[in-house]
């Protein structure tokens, strides 16, 4: 009975682990499915954007006075603002020009501007990895076996509000009616009346707020922020997003939890090595049975 | 009467003798240049029968490309002992080993792109572009954990016999094949299926076997420049065949216009080059890489090399 409790106990705490590492995945994929959902590419630049939040975060926490939930709050804000610019920045000069060309053109020119924030990164900030500050103050709590760290808990609080608030944008507000229109025919859109470069451009500044918001709430997790950190975590979120049907928001946010619980669970097991891996397999296994993704429509070719 | 293209093989087969006759009198880092110009070629032309062509977008180039050298890798260290006996044997006996240890490794990765080509060639477009990508960092996952391989270090101490005349032998060689089957009747299917699947369906062609077809074919040029790779560096980690590198194979395709052979070789020439060419402002050379690259997809869209498509291109037709 013992042995039972604390099988119990273990799966508890990798759920939690995992739920909080799914919760970023999840706010990394929402800046990937809106952006696929107005422009059909894969913005490949957004993890790097993911990136620079966590880097926005080290570099402000050291002006403002960390330590405290306000300081910390408003280091949240100063990265989520300065995301949201980077983000609008990239959009005007690069994927503008760009929005008449094929696909893969725009999909490769994105990779360029992936490689050229990387590489930036590592002259501007150093290529050695940093040590994230702890700009929250923290705490474990023990509920018997399972601990249960503040930083957890504020991870999952934050990415849920968070996302209540993107639902709220999308579904009741003016310009969350222009994104869906634009989404759904760019062409109709504008002819009635929809200034799409302004919603396209709102639509990047809310996804790379929210990657933002994702790399400090990660660089609070893994302590420790390099040029290149924003790679893995970013490939994986993009995964979240096309599991749960790319283009679709809630979608995006389940997806995002499954595969870091999924993750997490295989992290702890024997199998541990192959954790990078596992994120792939489960999605082509997904992508087998679901061509369109958990929560998407599948649409049969039409000529 | 020979045709052309075999004749041109033969040429290029010819001087590839003649160039690694004289390698002797050549500088040995121009020769390592050459070799990596011509495994970045190989690779570039046979993505370029699967992207290019055949309008199916693989990230997964890498991956086919480690299950070859690493193939081919283990051939020539654990078998070659045991054929050519403890003095290491003449220089044809290792060329013949050395061709078998290529052949095992294009073959395993035809197998593995066969494995993965049949499901997930049911996908399209981006979809497919990150099962693909999915897969090869699969196989890199899987590589590390395969002890007698040599795990996450990797494998060390490959003979070296990876020389001038395979390189560029073997160029001639994927360059001719992938000519060749685009041309012939029974390849304009790839054509026909990356211009419109649902009219080459139409018409009774099977699209799902031609994109099988150029995924395999693909992947087998893959593996054999993963052996020459191997060979060449003696020593190969999992980590070399991340999903960068099928990214910079992916970008030598389209710069050098997707389905253009001779663009894409000079776009991969050129693309070897570059890091070689900054190799004095070595801090900035990425940072230049990735600049040119945003640049040159705003300014020519179609690609550095396809002059032919700006000569002939039309106003699309708008559609509804």
């Amino acid at each position: 009975m013992v042995n039972f409790f604390s099988l119990v106990t273990e799966f508890l705490q990798q759920l939690l682990n995992g739920l909080s590492l799914g919760a970023i995945y999840a706010l990394i994929a929402l800046g990937y499915t809106m952006v696929y959902g107005v422009l059909r590419f894969i913005n490949f630049a957004h993890s790097d954007v993911f990136m620079v939040g966590a880097f926005i975060g080290y570099y402000f926490g050291k002006i403002v006075p960390v330590g405290t939930l306000w300081g910390g709050l408003l280091v949240l804000a100063g990265a989520m603002l300065g995301c949201a610019l980077l983000g609008m920045l990239i959009e005007r000069l690069v994927y503008r020009s760009l929005r008449p060309a094929p696909t893969l053109n725009v999909l490769i020119t994105a990779i360029g501007v992936s490689l050229l924030l990387e590489y930036s990164g590592q002259l501007v900030f150093g290529a050695a990895p940093r040590t994230f500050p702890a700009i929250f103050p923290s705490a474990n709590f023990h509920l018997g076996e399972l601990t249960i760290s503040s930083n957890q808990l504020f991870v999952i609080g934050v990415s849920i509000i968070l996302m209540v608030f993107l639902q709220f944008v999308v579904f009741r507000t003016k310009i969350g009616t222009a994104m869906r229109a634009v989404s759904l025919n760019p062409k109709a859109a504008q002819l009635v009346g929809v200034n799409i470069d302004i919603v396209i451009s709102f639509t990047f500044a809310l996804g790379s707020a929210l990657a933002g918001a994702g790399g400090i709430l990660y660089a609070l997790n893994y302590p420790s922020i390099d040029p290149l950190m924003g790679v893995m975590p970013g490939l994986k979120a993009f995964v979240a997003a096309i599991l749960g049907g790319i283009g679709n928001i809630p979608g995006a946010a389940l997806g995002g939890l499954l595969l870091g619980t999924v993750e997490t669970f295989v992290g702890g097991s024997q199998w541990s090595t192959y954790k990078d891996a596992i994120a792939f397999a489960v999605l082509i296994v997904i992508l087998l049975f679901r061509p369109a993704g958990l929560l998407g429509k599948f649409t049969v070719e039409k000529v | 009467m020979i045709p052309k293209p075999h004749l041109a093989l033969l040429a290029a087969l010819l001087a590839a003798f003649g160039v690694s006759y004289f390698s002797d009198h050549i500088d040995p880092y121009y020769l390592d240049v050459l070799t990596g110009i011509g495994i970045n070629v190989i690779l570039a032309v046979s993505l370029n029968l699967v992207n290019g062509y055949t309008g199916q977008f693989s990230l997964g180039h890498a991956g086919f490309m480690s299950v070859g050298a690493y193939l081919a890798a283990a051939v020539s260290l654990f078998l070659g002992p045991k054929l050519l006996g403890e003095d290491g044997g003449t220089a044809v006996q290792q060329g013949f080993l050395f061709f078998g240890a290529l052949i095992v490794g294009g073959l395993s990765a035809a197998f593995a792109g066969l494995l993965v080509g049949v499901p997930s060639l049911r996908l399209k477009g981006d979809y497919l572009a990150l099962v693909t990508l999915g897969f090869g960092e699969i196989i890199r996952v899987t590589f590390q954990n395969i002890e007698v391989l040599g795990g996450a270090l990797g494998m060390n101490g490959i003979p070296p016999y990876t020389t001038i005349f395979w390189v560029l032998a073997f160029v001639a060689i994927t360059v001719f094949v992938v000519t060749c089957l685009v041309n012939s009747t029974y390849g304009r299917g790839f054509l026909a299926t990356r211009d419109d699947e649902v009219a080459s369906e139409a018409v009774g062609l099977n699209t799902t076997r031609y994109k099988i077809v150029a995924f395999v074919v693909g992947a087998f040029f893959a593996g054999i420049a993963g052996g020459l790779y191997g060979h060449f560096k003696m020593t190969i980690t999992p980590t070399g065949f991340d999903f960068t590198k099928s990214i910079e194979i992916v970008v030598m395709v389209i710069l050098g216009g997707m389905g253009n052979t001779v663009g894409v070789i000079l776009a991969a020439v050129l693309l070897t080059l570059l890091p070689e060419v900054l190799r004095p402002v070595a801090q900035y050379r990425m940072v230049i890489y990735s600049f040119l690259l945003i640049v040159l997809m705003l300014a020519r869209p179609q690609g550095l090399f396809n002059f032919r498509w700006s000569l002939a291109r039309k106003p699309k037709p708008s559609l509804p």
